[in-house]
């Protein structure tokens, strides 16, 4: 039982810190955000130059070998700056795919260009209809000699709009709501039939619509088993989820030292308002819910690589709820608590509020998770 | 950072688990289970079992006899004190007079009382609260007025649990009635078989007799019974109410019970459903979980602190550990209310030994609805829910 950090690790955070104190505040993030992309390519090349973009693969893979808690530390610093690079869909979604299911070759091909910072991915999973059900898959993979031809319709890709490589989970056989027959495929996002709508989400990043309509792929692009990929899938978005814990404890626990400043330096009444109990408790049930969440961030980062593919996932189905619940109560109280200039678009705390809010809706709110959690019987170890 | 339990730590687990499981008698787990009280007898019986083995008193310093066992393996024993589920030692004695007679007091002191308590030779208990000092403790108006080599007590104190069990009654006194009103306070122990002690029970909405108040009338105490300075007493008493929070969050508690309600909601049907499979309940039962488990991390996160702080110097974060272990213990006690259903109705008293007449409804429902009523305390004691905010607030925050 160890919570301390190891010296490398620290050495990490100070440097992330230091990089995002200089170059990402809320002024920069704006100007930032009016690229094409929606991102800085400049910022991603220092991403690079630090060595984030490589940090989970190993060092064979070309990588720096770092765990759960590197990407943790990474995503927490992202999620006090309102990073908005594609580090979570190229770096642990799409990094974790092949990290986990792609062949030496597929590993040769993406993961040098991810680590040097010259390609970007997006995972490709969700559809109109499926809401947060990763196996509820309608759009079809149709076997065509060794290749593959790809029609569907996939939604809000994170980052899809500028990746140069989306995963796309597509259906090799059986019928939309079953679980086998699943498979996940590497498509050039320049491929022949495939378009894409992007467009601005509302936290400030960007997302797209990719429709596909005989878009032809080569065998070299199925990652893992054509007709079993799910446990894959669900392998990675639990990896994703841990990681977003961990972006959202960032936002939070910058929303509530916005808030305790605030406190402390709005007058009215001839008195700061921290002086005011009712506002003084309700920012202590805000830090028990940030400090609540961080926990359960904890829990998810050192559940990712529980071998026990249940347990992994109802522990973070569980973190992912009490994310959900702590980032709904901090930000709607860090809005509260500071009045009309909460509900601005050029003061920040509306902005992490907004991010809080939207990290509930990816991979499945508090509800949903709740659900599962309940399914799969006690929490409490025996 | 690696949050698992080493290898030792989880055969430690399991020698402390295999101890409870072979030594707490039958009769006392069974009351624990079906949520009755232990009677003083019990305690005293099963603390001194655990005196025996030498774990009565494990937090304390090992030459008063503590284990010296690392603040983790500290929490296993507490985790698995309660889940076995067994009865907690007496804390006014071990967590609270103990760890301020081993810091503060003189060594007579300590030869004298400290095996005692780890023996439950003597029953402790508080004489903090008085009717007019509740959370603004330091008003309080019980006096100690010096005669010679004797203190002169008069007053009262209220909410004193358990005192008509008690041997001694560690106080609070003003000694200096000119003095601010921390700054006059001594920390005096009594023996309650003093003339002039009078206990009058005061019976709890579950029906209960737990506390009591205890009216000083003239009653004369050697001054070889103040603990350590006098007009010092403000310092030890925050000192044992920043101790007494460290345990307060009785996470083990909230695992027995919600292991209980589970097994209790998959014996009760709705039509031939078990209440256990219908969403709505085990949704609830889960979001408890939850919380429970998110609390247990943020436990083990102020207990890995512990070994790196000075000692005696209370984690304020611990307050976190109050505030939240307290609404999911009263959380655990509305689940198993709403388990229970109709036969939560029905009052009756809790089977003593010998009692031989049947239940009215299943023998577990009984004392669901008391439980619930009585664990509103739970909030309110050792420093209100509110107050442990207005500590956040100063000590965390800055406010």
């Amino acid at each position: 039982m160890d919570f301390d950090l190891t010296e490398e690790q620290r050495l990490l955070k100070d440097s992330v810190d230091r990089l995002l104190a200089d170059r990402y505040d809320f002024d920069q993030r704006r100007s930032y955000q009016k690229a094409e992309e929606g991102w800085s390519r400049e910022i991603w090349a220092q991403y690079a130059e630090l060595g984030l973009l490589g940090l989970p693969f190993t060092e064979e893979q070309g990588g720096f070998g770092g765990g759960p808690v590197e990407t943790m530390i990474v995503m927490e610093a992202f999620g006090r700056a309102l990073a908005l690079e594609p580090y979570l869909a190229t770096v642990v979604l799409g990094g974790g795919a092949l990290r986990h299911g792609g062949s030496a070759e597929q590993q040769a091909r993406f993961i040098p260009a991810i680590v040097e910072g010259s390609h970007t991915l997006a995972l490709a999973h969700t559809e109109r209809q499926s809401r947060y059900d990763l196996f509820d898959v309608a759009t079809t993979a149709r076997r065509d000699g060794s290749a593959y031809v790809l029609d569907g319709e996939k939604g809000v890709v994170l980052q899809g709009d500028s990746a140069d490589t989306i995963l796309v989970t597509a259906r090799t056989a059986g019928s939309r709501r079953d679980k086998d027959g699943i498979g996940l495929f590497l498509v050039d996002a320049k491929a022949a039939g495939l378009s894409r709508r992007g467009y601005p989400t509302q936290d400030g990043m960007r997302a797209a619509e990719i429709s596909l309509q005989g878009v032809t792929v080569g065998p070299e692009s199925v990652i893992g088993d054509p007709e079993g990929a799910l446990p894959l899938v669900e392998r990675i978005v639990d990896e994703g989820m841990a990681a977003l814990c961990a972006e959202a404890v960032g936002a939070m626990h910058e929303m509530h030292a916005l808030t305790v400043d605030y406190l402390k330096t709005r007058k009215q009444f001839g008195v700061t308002i921290g002086s005011f109990q009712v506002l003084q408790h309700r920012a202590v049930e805000m830090f028990v819910m940030l400090e609540q969440a961080r926990s359960m961030a904890m829990l998810a980062t050192m559940m990712v690589e529980e071998p026990d593919a249940a347990e992994r996932a109802r522990a973070i189905a569980a973190a992912k709820v009490q994310i959900g619940r702590s980032g709904r109560f901090v930000g709607q109280q860090a809005v509260q608590l500071h009045g009309g200039v909460g509900v601005t678009m050029e003061y920040k705390v509306g902005h992490y509020f907004k991010r809080a809010t939207m990290i509930d809706t990816q991979f499945g709110d508090a509800d949903h998770h709740l659900g599962r959690v309940a399914e799969a019987g006690s929490l409490i170890a025996a | 950072m690696d949050l698992r339990f080493t290898p030792e730590e989880n055969a430690f687990r399991e020698e402390v688990r295999a101890f409870f499981r072979n030594a707490l008698p039958e009769t006392i787990r069974h009351k624990m289970i079906m949520g009755h009280h232990p009677s003083k007898d019990d305690l005293v019986t099963w603390s001194r079992i655990l005196n025996a083995k030498g774990w009565a008193v494990p937090h304390w310093p090992v030459e008063h006899g503590g284990t010296g066992w690392s603040p983790v393996q500290q929490y296993i024993f507490r985790d698995e004190l309660q889940q076995a589920p067994a009865p907690e030692p007496l804390a006014f004695g071990v967590s609270m007079v103990g760890p301020v007679i081993y810091t503060f007091g003189s060594e007579e002191q300590k030869r004298r009382f400290l095996p005692r308590i780890a023996n439950l030779d003597d029953w402790w208990c508080q004489g903090f609260s008085e009717p007019g000092s509740g959370s603004d403790l330091a008003s309080l108006k019980t006096t100690a007025k010096r005669d010679g080599d004797t203190y002169v007590i008069n007053g009262q104190k209220t909410w004193t649990t358990l005192a008509q069990h008690a041997d001694w009654i560690f106080c609070l006194a003003r000694t200096d009635m000119a003095a601010k009103k921390q700054e006059g306070i001594s920390f005096i122990l009594i023996d309650m078989k003093t003339p002039g002690i009078t206990v009058r029970p005061i019976q709890t909405i579950d029906g209960g007799l737990e506390v009591n108040e205890v009216f000083f009338d003239d009653v004369r105490v050697p001054v070889e019974n103040l603990v350590g300075q006098e007009n010092k007493g403000w310092d030890y008493a925050k000192f044992l109410l920043g101790n007494e929070r460290v345990g307060i969050a009785r996470i083990g508690i909230s695992k027995a019970r919600l292991k209980r309600i589970r097994e209790l909601a998959s014996l009760e049907r709705i039509g031939e459903v078990p209440l256990i499979q219908t969403p709505r309940f085990r949704e609830k039962l889960a979001a408890v979980e939850i919380e429970l488990k998110a609390l247990e991390m943020t436990q083990l996160r102020v207990v890995a602190a512990e070994s790196r702080r000075e000692r005696g110097k209370p984690d304020p974060a611990s307050s976190i550990l109050k505030i939240k272990g307290s609404e999911i213990q009263q959380a655990t006690t509305e689940l198993l209310l709403e388990v229970v259903g109709p036969y939560a109705l029905p009052y009756q008293e809790e089977p003593d030994e010998g009692w031989n007449e049947p239940p009215i409804g299943p023998d577990w429902a009984g004392a669901a609805a008391p439980t619930y009523f009585n664990w509103r305390k739970i909030s309110i004691y050792g420093g209100s829910n509110e107050i442990q905010k207005n500590i956040i607030a100063k000590a965390i925050l800055g406010l």
